[in-house]
């Protein structure tokens, strides 16, 4: 069925190129069709998620216009609303979170392709799989029933301390002051990022540790035999071979940071305004405006809604569009040559 | 050391480890006597100690006598900060500047893994512990909650209709996500092509669509258009939007694990390429395959924003997915901690309990299938195996007794069929 590459010499010229056709039969035309038709199928149903968003959201964004984009404040009935604030903290979360998973994600990924001992790697990898696909309401419960209070001293500090740096700054509070009520620091931003982080954490991991671990064992022991230690090894090997993967995984744990809901919703107390101070209270996310709202009755407010997710559905295409292009193009998965 | 290593560095979770074996040359050793290349010397073990040691003392001097310093988690990052500074210092005197690296990154990667495992082994252990007392009585899984109101004790009250009904969601949303994605999977895998390729780039970037938005799509389509009520159906649609593409990319890549060999063997003996699929292609990918489902079924299970938009909230049994509201676990423990009555919320916790004990069920049965490559058999498979080819054998050298002309046309057609 494939077509076979002829060498072509010169003065070959009366050979010519066969055309090699499979002559099918009934049951594989049938399969193929059948099988066609399915890929279609999926590949319309996807496309029509998009199609619909956009068609439902286009009566809030004829209306609405440019300042769509604009506009902080969410009054769809009044003709006040935009995605400016809930599109900026949806963006703040995600970033707390990456940063986080992101260096929970490289350590782990590293510990269980090079450090840990070689009769614990399979129960690694099997709880770090299980813990992707631990449900994120769980995540939700835990972080607002005992992260929350547990970190608020943290918040306290940092923004006591690098309180000069803009983001950790908070408003309404007295440094050092002894008796400052610990409130201002709940539903924050911060908090929120850190439940997402450990979330996505782990389908990060097994991301990485899939490409750490394919790093040729030809390069290693060149490393080793050229005198390098094991982290010399690991800078000079592990980490080059797994650059795409690193990347590719943080962007697929980005995609997956914004979109959260319901843990984001179970944090966070919304507020409709641009609030980039990470560590106070009151911040907001498209997801959970979405999942608030969800239930009013007027039409235009539905549709307003749906304007915000499909801002959210260009922005998660976006991120994932350039995370699957980085893993493809890098070398990670690659047959090495050695 | 690393000529040993090499051996366990297993390429995927579906395929075996290569094993490297050394061969045995019949050299005697002659009194050599193995040296073992791992472990710790006695510097390392002083370092590692002295350390420690250094970091704690400072770091409760500061905390209890000279700064203002409070809180146990400041503790523990600055004597952890403490340690790795007076470690690396320790380190220092004795190596070189390489190998002191190679200790302090060790320590780095070795704390990470220590944080992200034992907070992910804590949320666990939190949820279950706020959630046992609910789980204590029978009747949390025997009754629903209708006569449950926000003070009565745990002994009246249960999480059944949550139960049943989210194993009718996932019953229906399997139904659907299943086949179209086998087939989505077997199309991207058999017939390759500009199209196939342009469908994998969007089944790729959907896979990371959020969950939340997949139940608005059904909210806007099934609910809003075709006006159906916020019922079990919306809700398994909804799933199924979520799953497809999981279970089409981890066909997908089940799919190519399967040998070359084998399917070109099969066309080799002339049947057609849904001959190869059906008997030899999806037999062979069957344990990865099971898993894929599984693994799309445990993401399904947990979702709680495409539910929380189409499938409404009930408190009562309801086995009807296409009329009135269906309460799922995930959705039921979301709006039970909602609830500001201490019983409540350790109810929500409970059905957190319960969501989280299907996951793991779940996860155990696809490692118990998906531990072994495509092409592996059990022991049982293999004996049957072996008996359908004894059995094979006999019914040829029956036939070659009764008709001595080994290749008759008739015979050789027979595949073309």
């Amino acid at each position: 069925m494939t077509g076979v590459a002829l060498a072509h010499p010169e003065g070959q010229e009366t050979q010519r190129r066969r055309r090699l056709k499979a002559n099918l039969g009934l049951a594989d035309r049938v399969f193929r069709a059948v099988a066609r038709g399915g890929g279609a199928l999926v590949l319309v149903i996807m496309t029509l998620v998009g199609l619909f968003l956009t068609y439902r959201a286009l009566q809030a964004l004829r209306k609405a216009g440019p300042s769509f984009l604009t506009t902080q404040e969410w009054n769809p009935d009044s003709g006040e609303f935009g995605i400016a604030a809930v599109i900026l903290g949806t963006v703040l979360i995600a970033i707390v979170a990456i940063v986080v998973a992101t260096v929970l994600s490289v350590g782990v990924a590293l510990y269980i392709s090079e450090f840990a001992p070689f009769w614990l790697r399979r129960t690694l990898i099997a709880m770090v799989d299980l813990m992707a696909a631990v449900p994120s309401v769980v995540f939700g419960l835990w972080g607002a029933f005992f992260l929350q209070w547990k970190v608020l001293s943290l918040s306290r500090w940092i923004s006591d301390w690098f309180g000069w740096i803009p983001i950790f700054k908070v408003n309404g509070v007295t440094r050092h002051d002894p008796l400052a009520t610990e409130t201002v620091y709940t539903s924050s931003t911060f908090i929120a990022g850190l439940v997402v982080a450990l979330m996505v954490a782990p389908i990060a991991c097994s991301v990485m540790r899939e490409a750490f671990s394919q790093a040729p064992a030809g390069e290693r022991e060149g490393a080793y035999a050229l005198g390098a230690t094991r982290w010399g090894m690991i800078g000079a090997v592990v980490l080059p071979f797994g650059k795409g993967a690193i990347i590719g995984g943080t962007m697929l744990g980005l995609g997956r940071a914004l979109g959260e809901t319901i843990a984001v919703v179970m944090i966070i107390s919304p507020v409709f305004v641009i609030q980039p101070r990470i560590l106070e209270n009151g911040t907001s996310s498209v997801s959970s405006l979405i999942a608030t709202h969800y239930g009013e009755s007027s039409p235009f407010a539905l549709s307003a809604l749906f304007a915000a997710g499909l801002a959210l559905f260009a922005v998660t295409l976006v991120v994932n569009f350039i995370a699957a292009s980085i893993v493809a193009r890098s070398r990670s998965g690659a047959v090495s040559e050695v | 050391m690393t000529l040993l290593k090499t051996e366990a560095y297993p390429r995927a979770t579906t395929v075996a480890a290569p094993r490297t074996t050394i061969p045995d040359r019949g050299r005697p050793y002659g009194g050599q006597v193995r040296r073992r290349l791992g472990g710790f010397r006695k510097t390392d073990v002083f370092a590692l100690i002295g350390g420690l040691a250094a970091s704690l003392t400072t770091t409760g001097l500061l905390w209890s006598q000279l700064g203002p310093f409070t809180g146990w988690l400041g503790f523990v990052v600055a004597s952890w900060l403490l340690f790795v500074a007076t470690y690396a210092l320790l380190v220092s005197f004795d190596e070189d500047r390489p190998a002191m690296w190679d200790r302090v990154s060790s320590v780095v990667v070795h704390s990470i893994a220590v944080v992200l495992f034992g907070v992910l082994a804590y949320i666990f252990v939190y949820t279950g512990w706020r959630g046992f007392r609910a789980l204590l009585h029978l009747n949390f899984f025997t009754q629903d909650m209708r006569n449950a109101g926000p003070l009565d004790p745990l002994t009246v009250g249960g999480v059944k209709h949550a139960i049943v009904g989210t194993l009718i969601e996932l019953g229906i949303a399997l139904a659907v996500s299943v086949p179209l994605g086998l087939l989505g999977g077997v199309f991207l895998h058999e017939i390759p092509g500009r199209f196939s390729r342009f469908v994998r780039t969007v089944v790729e970037a959907m896979t990371a669509l959020p969950d939340l938005l997949a139940g608005l799509f059904i909210f806007a389509t099934v609910i809003l258009i075709f006006g159906l009520d916020k019922s079990g159906l919306a809700a398994a649609l909804a799933l199924s939007v979520t799953m497809l593409p999981i279970i089409i990319r981890a066909t997908d890549v089940v799919l190519r694990l399967v040998p070359g060999n084998l399917t070109e063997a099969s066309y080799a003996l002339g049947s057609g390429q849904w001959r190869t699929v059906w008997h030899v292609v999806l037999p062979t990918a069957r344990s990865g395959l099971a898993t894929a489902v599984i693994l799309g079924a445990a993401r399904g299970i947990g979702e709680t924003s495409p539910v929380l938009i189409t499938a409404g909230a009930t408190a009562q049994v309801n086995t009807d997915p296409v009329n009135g509201p269906m309460m799922s676990l995930p959705l039921l423990a979301y709006t039970l901690v909602q609830n500001s009555q201490e019983n409540m919320v350790v109810r929500g916790f409970g059905t957190a309990v319960t969501l989280m004990l299907l996951v793991l069920l779940l996860f155990a049965v696809a490692r118990v299938i998906g531990g072994r490559g495509p092409g592996e058999l059990t022991a049982g498979q293999r004996r049957r195996r072996a008996a359908a080819s004894r059995r094979d054998l006999r019914r040829f050298t029956a036939r070659t007794a009764a008709d001595p002309a080994p290749f008759s046309s008739s015979t050789a057609q027979g595949e073309t069929s």
